[in-house]
Order: structure tokens, then sequence, then C-alpha cells
């Protein structure tokens, strides 16, 4: 437990000195998004979970925090939503480069490049594909007619 | 842990005496996460809806809530391991500590109510 370091000694070279890669990105990216997943993904998926459990009023109360009338998801769901997605996406293909450099393989500069942008490609991809599949009903539905506005008239 | 060659007897063990035990089950968690997290999320994105009764009714299928309860047993404990990671990394002494016991209590109790949630909703919910 003794943290008594001498503040006049030099730290060891440190973030500054090195020229940035992909390999440092997605290893801080896999940080960040564990992390936010952990934390925000944790509640919201346990504030989702328990408002089932609570009854149906219960969870529409909650569904209308993230929904609007039509069903498709307001700001705050979008934002949870797509930012929950990617994290996922990136985290899992993260974490499969883990696995992969776990055996041993691919730490050729190139090839570990290569693999580092690849996990952005395939996260971004993957969440352009989820919610294009989710939205897809209402970006094919013909525009809504405006109904006109009645007028109250005496 | 007595027999063996002395070689043998410190393989995988480091001066923590505890060696790959945190990143083996990290592994081992990451993995099960995989396959439940992608499970969740195309079960989800193939129901008909997310409304009320969709939702309870596909919960209260074992198929569905055992996976369930396998998937927040290893996600909470995945997630417990990765946040321990962080605050070794970034917190020391008094904190370090006050943090960590944080971090236990959060992953177990909010494990614990994930899973009588899913419980509650597979026993009762079918409505």
């Amino acid at each position: 437990m003794a943290s008594a370091r001498n503040e006049n000694r030099p730290l060891s070279p440190h973030l500054q000195v090195w020229k940035w890669g992909p390999h440092m990105l997605v290893s801080i990216l896999h940080r960040v998004t564990g992390s936010g997943m952990a934390t925000v993904g944790a509640i919201v998926f346990l504030a989702w979970l328990g408002a089932l459990a609570g009854g149906k009023e219960c969870y529409e109360w909650f569904m209308d925090l993230l929904t609007v009338k039509s069903g498709a998801p307001n700001i705050a769901g979008y934002i949870l939503g797509i930012g929950l997605t990617l994290s996922f996406f990136q985290h899992m293909m993260t974490g499969i480069r883990h696995f992969v450099l776990d055996t041993g393989a691919a730490f050729e500069l190139k090839a570990n490049r290569n693999f580092a942008i690849l996990t952005m490609v395939v996260s971004v991809t993957l969440t352009v594909l989820l919610w294009g599949y989710l939205s897809y009903d209402r970006l094919i539905a013909p525009p809504v007619e405006n109904t006109p506005i009645q007028v109250e008239t005496k | 842990m007595g027999n063996g060659t002395s070689i043998g007897r410190v393989r995988g063990l480091g001066s923590a005496h505890e060696g790959t035990h945190h990143w083996w089950q990290q592994r081992m968690t990451a993995g099960a996460n995989l396959a439940l997290m992608l499970w969740l999320i195309v079960s989800l994105v193939l129901l008909p809806s997310l409304d009320y009764g969709t939702l309870t009714a596909w919960l209260s299928s074992p198929l569905a809530a055992v996976p369930m309860i396998l998937l927040v047993i290893s996600v909470f404990y995945h997630l417990k391991m990765g946040l321990q990671v962080v605050i070794e990394d970034y917190e020391r002494d008094a904190r370090r500590i006050v943090l960590m016991t944080l971090l236990n209590f959060f992953a177990i109790a909010a494990a614990v109510f994930a899973i009588f949630s899913i419980l509650k909703i597979a026993f009762t919910g079918a409505a």
C-alpha cells in the first residue's frame, strides 16, 4: 500500500512519446466501451428487466421514456440504443482481437494494424446493418399523408 | 500442489501465487458473453414487437429464461472483472479499496436483481 512516489523522479515514457496507430485507438476503445457498457449499459439493462418484471404499466412507463408514440425511439432512445449497440460490437470485435492475440498471432506490424482497423470497420458496419434492419419498415413506408388541421368554425 | 518437480509447481503462478486465474476467467466469460449476447440481440430483433405481452410471453419460455439467467451471470461476472482492472490501473490506497467494495456490491446486487426479475417474469409473467 506504500504509495510514496518521489515527485521529483521522472515518469517512464508514456502516451506522449509514441506515434499514434490504430492498435492504440482500439485498445483504448476496448476499455472505454467496456466501462460504458458496465455502467450505463448495465443500468439500462436492469431498468428494462426490472420494469418488465414490474408489470404492464411499469414497463410502458419505462418504454415511454425512450420512444415516441409510434414506437420508434426518441432522441434518448437513439443515443442509448445506437451508443450501446456500437459499444457492444466494438467491444466484441476487439475482444475477438484479444483472443487472436492471446494465441500469439497477428503481432506482425501490418497484420496487427489491419486487424485493428478491421475491428472498427466491422463494428460500424454491424451497427448500421442492425439499425437499418430495425428501421427498414419506416424507411420504405410511404410518407404519412398530412391530415388537414381541424379548424374550429363557428 | 505439493507434488511434481519444482518447475511444475510454479508453472503458471506468478509472484502473486495466483497466476492466470483472473485472465482465464475473463476469457471464459468473454466467450460465453459472445454467444449469449448475440443470441439475445438476434432474439429481440426477431420478435414481432417489444411490447409487454410479447416480451413476457417470450421470457416465460425456459428456452429464453435459462439463457437469460446464464447471460446475467456471465456478463456481470465479466463486468466485475473488467472494471476491477480499470480500478487497479487508476486508483490506489483507500480509494481503491472503497471502489473495489462498491464494485463487488454493485455487481452481485445487480446480478441478483436481474435474475429475480427474470424468474418473476418466467413464473408469473405469461398473461
